[in-house]
């Protein structure tokens, strides 16, 4: 990439900026919906970031897939099941958050402190390779990659499978080898329907 | 440290903060969705780690992205099972409270 160096640190401050401010948002906001958009705002400063890196293919995966799907689904699941309900409190929740916010403020400064001190054996020409890598990750997947890539199809298609049997709802009407009806309570609990208008 | 580019340390600290905040709302969150958008959030900070890597230290053969793309594939199966399974318990226990899904608690 031939941009300037300072247009390099802007792009890169803006974009880390969006990406921790939003996912602070999406853990921290009430609206589970407002949450959802801030992802994908996540996802699309990403894959800014994967650009910054000269990783053009990556990056334009990372908005079709995460964006365009992931984030797309996860929005038809909150369209599914957005209900307004009030939560039990727990009772010992201050001590919960106590202890994740210790945890994981632990982490943090572990990850940080091996980040800064560790001696990255950095290679001396940094990007030189840059717009060819869209061929090189061709040629990775289709010689040394090749197993991977198969697995990935098959898990692909498991996880369409698995989907759409995990989400129907008629799931089995008569027992397959005794031809007995199904108890449907063993299945589904709740006879009312999914997208009933509560108000 | 070559001073003609952003650092590497710049990258993997973003990475990790990210990495930890989707650790925080896994833990702390209520909202079933919410638990699985942190995870996407945490597998978004791997792959920034991943592609980091790849960019500074292993840039002739660029394993790092081909890392990424499996991740990226995995995530998306990950999304797509992870929300069935909702919708499924969300039809046999009406609601998507983390605290009320407790049938394996012993």
């Amino acid at each position: 990439m031939s941009i300037a160096i300072t247009t390099q640190f802007i792009c890169f401050t803006v974009l880390s900026l969006v990406v921790i401010i939003g996912a602070l948002g999406v853990v921290f906001l009430e609206s589970i919906v407002y949450s959802a958009f801030l992802l994908g705002g996540v996802f699309m400063s990403v894959a800014g970031l994967y650009l910054l890196l000269n990783a053009s293919f990556v990056a334009a995966a990372q908005v079709l897939v995460y964006v365009g799907a992931v984030n797309v689904l996860i929005i038809f699941a909150i369209m599914l099941v957005n209900k307004k309900e009030d939560l039990k409190p727990i009772n010992d929740i201050k001590s919960r958050r106590v202890i994740s916010t210790s945890i994981c403020l632990t982490l943090l400064s572990l990850l940080i402190r091996v980040d800064l001190t560790n001696v990255w054996s950095l290679s001396s020409p940094q990007n030189s390779i840059g717009e060819e890598s869209t061929i090189r990750i061709g040629e990775h997947l289709f010689s040394d990659y090749l197993l991977p890539f198969e697995v990935a199809s098959v898990l692909l298609l498991m996880a369409m499978i698995g989907a759409i049997v995990l989400a129907r709802r008629d799931v089995m009407s008569k027992d397959i080898s005794t031809g007995l009806p199904v108890d449907q309570e063993l299945i589904e609990k709740s006879s009312e329907p999914l997208l009933t208008n509560k108000n | 440290m070559n001073l003609e580019s952003i650092p590497l340390q710049a990258f993997l600290i973003v990475s990790s903060a990210l990495f930890c905040i989707g650790i925080w709302g896994l833990l702390n969150s209520r909202n079933a969705v919410r638990v699985l958008m942190s995870i996407e959030l945490m597998l978004n900070a791997v792959n920034i780690n991943l592609m980091a890597f790849s960019s500074y230290i292993d840039n002739n053969l660029i394993q790092g992205q081909v890392f990424t793309i499996f991740v990226i594939t995995v995530a998306a199966a990950e999304a797509a099972v992870g929300l069935a399974i909702l919708l499924s318990l969300y039809r046999n226990r009406v609601t998507v409270d983390m605290e009320s899904f407790n049938l394996l608690k012993w």
